[in-house]
This record gives structure tokens, sequence and C-alpha cells, in this order.
């Protein structure tokens, strides 16, 4: 956008060239998840030819109907959501009240808890797998619920390893409301929970569903803990059950991209929803 | 540090929220609010961590039982595996080509979000897609457009005159697999870097623009002498961040090549998971996934130092 004297054709040019290359970029990051389309749709004896066809002759949306029938794919979305939901609640049951105490109040050791989030955030479940699974075979002697192979331990590992960016990310957002406004209402004779209900909570609320999908999302998708630890397939969440597509010798493509579909379309959605406090989310939860 | 649980401070004073007439729980101090949250991370980050460590000292039957001490006996039998050097030479290049080609890529691609063009919103909605994607499904359908004789890959290049049959193995030749590991694992790594550096762009207020404008100092001159300046913050936290998941990563190599053939696409971290779950050898596994720690530590300390984080 120049200033006077370059008209009105060099912005046009500027846009059109702009949107094009962003066109281009959507394609790019769109295009294997076209690609899982478009074999979700392919009839199965239309699969294996070579070259590869770009199009299939028809489209088959009878796989996403059988499916259904070829895996447990009911059980892995159960088990899917158990963990996810379950783990979430526990996230934020845990990280508000820590996050706002730790926004509010300088206590003695907050400094110190401060840095044990950023350190649990930089352990990875991936990097302590061995430590995770032999943790619960421990816990199992003693207390089989909690022992691997058990919702429990999922929900366990998938909050605690989450717990850091939300309790980040949510003493961010309460430490910018003003605790003016909290007095004020109090003034007028709200109780403390009162105030916390009508005021503090929706004044949060954009840190608070940021924290939200992000784990649902992050427990959603956990692969290599689940791997691990659910050994039984009714306990197999999607991202483990999917595999079960791929044989030995043969992998049922169609079907493995049926399923995956439907475990991505529903957390893109979600996604979407956050994407506009995304933004000031990572900035609030990172870079301050 | 002698400060208590008193609220200090007039701006985070909210002591007027305290009903002074009614009878006060006994003060506990912050135990109650943070409890909680000490008790999942002790419990089950802490812990974990711990055990690691512990493992790596055991000596571990098969059957997974310990059978005492070792001392260094595992981190001996880990090093002297003829296969370790090559792995570690092939993490080093994993996390610094990675993360040196997603900053790289998505300063261009924030810079693209960060302008604005009709349709912007859905190319960011796009970007999204492998953000909020299973990592593990999204290597699954990239390993079937590479496969070597169904894969759509190879039809393009085959139709772009790229290739000269419509046939080659990607992932079966550990020559190109590694390199389209790399591919995907900054594919994946693209989404989240771009929106941290779109959201640091952001930050930039427009009117120091204008004042260079005035000085005439516009485009890649401005670019460089304020834009990058300026994001340096959201560069740091973006690439340490990156570094972390990228030598973490594994569902990448696990769905795509297995590590393999062999381990000749095999990183640290496979190598540790394949030690434990597939040798049954889980003091050697803990073993590396200490030195594995070491590292990462090692590397986000060296990125530290290079990049002069103080002046961040």
């Amino acid at each position: 956008m120049r200033s006077a004297g370059a008209g009105l054709r060099a912005p046009s040019i500027r846009k059109a060239l702009l949107t094009g290359l962003g066109a281009l970029v959507a394609f790019f990051f769109m295009a294997p998840y076209i690609q899982m389309l478009i074999t979700a749709l392919t009839p199965s004896k239309e699969l294996y030819t070579v070259p590869a066809q770009y199009l299939p002759s028809h489209l088959e949306f009878f796989n996403f109907v059988s499916v259904w029938e070829k895996a447990p794919l009911w059980g892995y979305l159960r088990s899917s959501l158990i963990i996810s939901v379950f783990a979430t609640l526990l996230v934020l049951l845990v990280a508000m009240p820590a996050a706002y105490y730790t926004a509010r109040y300088r206590y003695r050791g907050r400094l110190l808890f401060l840095l044990l989030v950023l350190i649990t955030q930089m352990f990875a479940p991936t990097a302590l797998v061995i430590g995770i699974y032999r943790e619960f075979v421990t816990i199992g002697d003693t207390f089989p619920p909690a022992g691997i192979n058990t919702y429990l331990s999922l929900i366990l590992v998938n909050a605690a390893f989450n717990l850091a960016f939300s309790t980040w990310i949510m003493v961010a957002y309460f430490s910018t409301i003003p605790v003016e406004l909290e007095e004020a209402a109090s003034i007028d004779g709200a109780s403390r929970l009162g105030v916390l209900r009508r005021i503090t909570l929706p004044l949060a609320l954009p840190g608070i569903i940021t924290a939200t999908i992000f784990t649902f999302i992050a427990a959603w998708n956990e692969f290599v803990v689940a791997l691990t630890l659910a050994q039984s397939p009714d306990i197999h969440p999607l991202t483990v059950g999917v595999t079960t597509f791929i044989g030995q010798y043969r992998v049922e493509w169609q079907y493995l991209f049926t399923s995956s579909l439907i475990a991505i379309v529903p957390v893109v959605i979600l996604f979407i929803v956050i994407e506009k406090w995304l933004v000031g989310g990572l900035t609030a939860g990172s870079i301050k | 540090m002698t400060e208590t649980t008193r609220p200090t401070g007039p701006a985070l004073d909210p002591g007027g929220l305290e009903p002074r007439r009614r009878p006060r729980l006994p003060d506990l101090g912050p135990l109650p609010w943070i409890g909680p949250a000490l008790l999942l991370i002790f419990g089950v980050v802490l812990w974990p961590a711990f055990e690691m460590l512990r493992t790596s000292f055991l000596d571990i039957s098969m059957s997974g039982l310990a059978k005492g001490f070792t001392g260094l006996d595992n981190y001996q039998r880990l090093f002297a595996d003829p296969d370790l050097p090559g792995i570690m030479i092939r993490t080093l290049v994993w996390v610094v080509v990675v993360v040196g080609v997603t900053i790289l890529v998505s300063l261009g691609l924030a810079a693209l979000l960060n302008a604005a063009f009709p349709g912007r919103r859905l190319v960011r909605w796009a970007l999204i897609v492998p953000w909020a994607a299973s990592v593990v499904m999204t290597a699954t359908v990239w390993r079937w457009m590479l496969d070597g004789f169904y894969g759509i890959v190879n039809r393009m290049l085959y139709d772009l005159g790229i290739l000269a049959t419509p046939v080659n193995d990607w992932l079966g030749d550990p020559g190109s697999a590694f390199y389209w590991l790399m591919f995907v694992a900054i594919f994946v790594s693209l989404p989240f870097t771009t929106y941290v550096l779109l959201a640091g762009l952001q930050s930039i207020p427009q009117d120091i623009y204008e004042a260079a404008r005035v000085d005439g100092a516009s485009g890649w001159r401005s670019y460089q002498s304020i834009t990058l300046p300026l994001l340096r913050p959201a560069l740091l936290v973006a690439a340490i961040i990156n570094m972390i998941n990228v030598f973490n990563q594994f569902p990448i190599i696990w769905a795509m090549t297995k590590g393999g053939p062999g381990s000749l696409t095999d990183t640290t971290t496979t190598h540790m998971y394949k030690l434990a779950f597939q040798l049954a050898d889980v003091g050697q596994s803990a073993a590396m996934a200490v030195v594995n720690f070491a590292v990462i530590l090692l590397f986000v300390l060296l990125y530290l130092r290079i990049v002069d984080w103080r002046r961040a």
C-alpha cells in the first residue's frame, strides 16, 4: 500500500498476487487431507493401480457406512471421548484454582510453582514413556483400577502433561482482569463465589476456552502413551485403533482414511472456533 | 523471599473481597488452590522422570523385574552399540534441518498471513488443519501418498517428467526415506510456528512502520531493521518449543518407516522406544532416554547461547 501517486492499480495487483499465493499455501496444507478424502471414497478394487489414479471412476460413499463393521470404530470413538473429556475436565478442575490464585496473590513459592509449570512443559510424554509405563505397572500392582491398560491411567497422563499450558495461559488471562472490578462487585454485595462466577470467569473465558480446546485436542490426538499403556483393543483410542487397518501384508487404506477423517473433522472445527483467540493466546501464554 | 500468603501491593490486594464478619476457615495458604496441580505434576510427570533415571541404573529382566543396581552397565551397553553413532548423527541432522527450515518458511508464511488480502481467513483455516489433525494420521496419509507403486506422489512426478517410471520406493530406500520423514516433520511443525510468529508480528505497533516510512525505510529494509529485531522473543519461543517437539517426534517415523529399513531412519527417540518395547531391554532404553534428556537440554542451552537470549 504505497502512498499517493501509485494509483489504484498497484494495490489491486498486489492483492491478486497475495491471494494467488494464499491459495497455493492453502492447497499445500490441505493436499494430504484431500487425498485422504479421495482415498476414503475410492472403491477397494481401484486402490491398487499402477500408476495411481488422481480420481476413482466413481465415488464409493458406502465406505463410510461399511467402515463401522470393519473395525470396532464405536469402541475407539468411545475410548477417545472418555479419555479426552475426563482429561480436559481434570485439567480445568486443577488448573483454574491454581492459575487464579497465582495470578492474584504473591504467595511464598509462587515463582517456584511457575518454574515447575514451565519445566513440566519441557517434559514430553514421549521422552518419559518408559518411566510412565513402569510407574503405572507399579501402581497397578497395588491399585489395579489405575494400572496400565485402564482409562484412568490414560486420563491422568493426558491431564498431567497438558496442565502446564493450561495453567500458563489462564494465569495470563486472570492477570489481565483488574482487581478493582472484583472489589466493586463485592462492595455491591456479591459473595466471593458470586464475584468469581459473574465477573472473573466470564472475563477470562477466552483463556479458559482456549485451554479447554487445546487440552481436548491434545488428548484426542495423543498416540505414544496410548500405544504403550492401552494394550487391550477395547480401550484403544482412535489414534491407536486406526492403525489396525495396517496389516502385515495389506493395508485397507480406504477404511483407514474414512476412520481418520471421522477423527480429524471434529477437532479441526473445534480448532477453528478458537482461532481468533489463538494469536492473542499464544502471545499471552508463551511470549510474555 | 519473605512474602507470605497475604496479598500485597495495592493493585493486587483483593482484601476487600474477604467477608470479614463471617468466621474464617483455617488459613491453609495456597495449598488448597495449587495443591491438586502439584499432586498431578509430582505424581504423573516428575515420578516417571525419577523412575526413568533410577531404571537406567537397574538391571531389569526381560519380564520387567528389577534384579538390583548395575551401576553404569546400561550406559556402557548403549554406547557399545555400533548403530548408535549413526542414530545420533541422524538425530542431530533431524533437529537442525527440521527446526531450521520450519522457522525460515514460517517467517514467510506469517508475513503472508499478516498481510490483508481477500480469502486470508480461509488460508489461516487451511493452515490449522495439520495442526489440529492427529500426527499419526497425517503421517499415515503421507506414507500412502509416497507408496512405491500406488502413491500419488509418484504419479505426479511421473506426469511432470521428473521421474522416468511411475514406480519409486521412496520410503523403502534409506537415502530418500529420511528426507521425506524430515519433509513431513516440517509439514506438521509449520502451523504452530507460523502462528507464534504471527502473534509476534501482530504485537508490533503499526506506527513504528509509519515512522520508518517517513525516514525513507520500507520493504526489505524495514523488515530487516524493525520486524526481525522485534520478532526476536517470538522467534525464541517458536524455536525452543519446536526443538523440543521435533527432538521427541515419534509418530511420524513410527507410522512411515518404523525407523527402517533396519535402523537407518531411527532417531534416538524411536531407538529408545524399540529398545524397551521390541527388544525388551528396559534398562538400556531408560539409559537412552536419560541421554536424550541431556542432549535436548544441551540443544536448548546451546541455542540460547548462540542467539544471546538476554538481548531478546
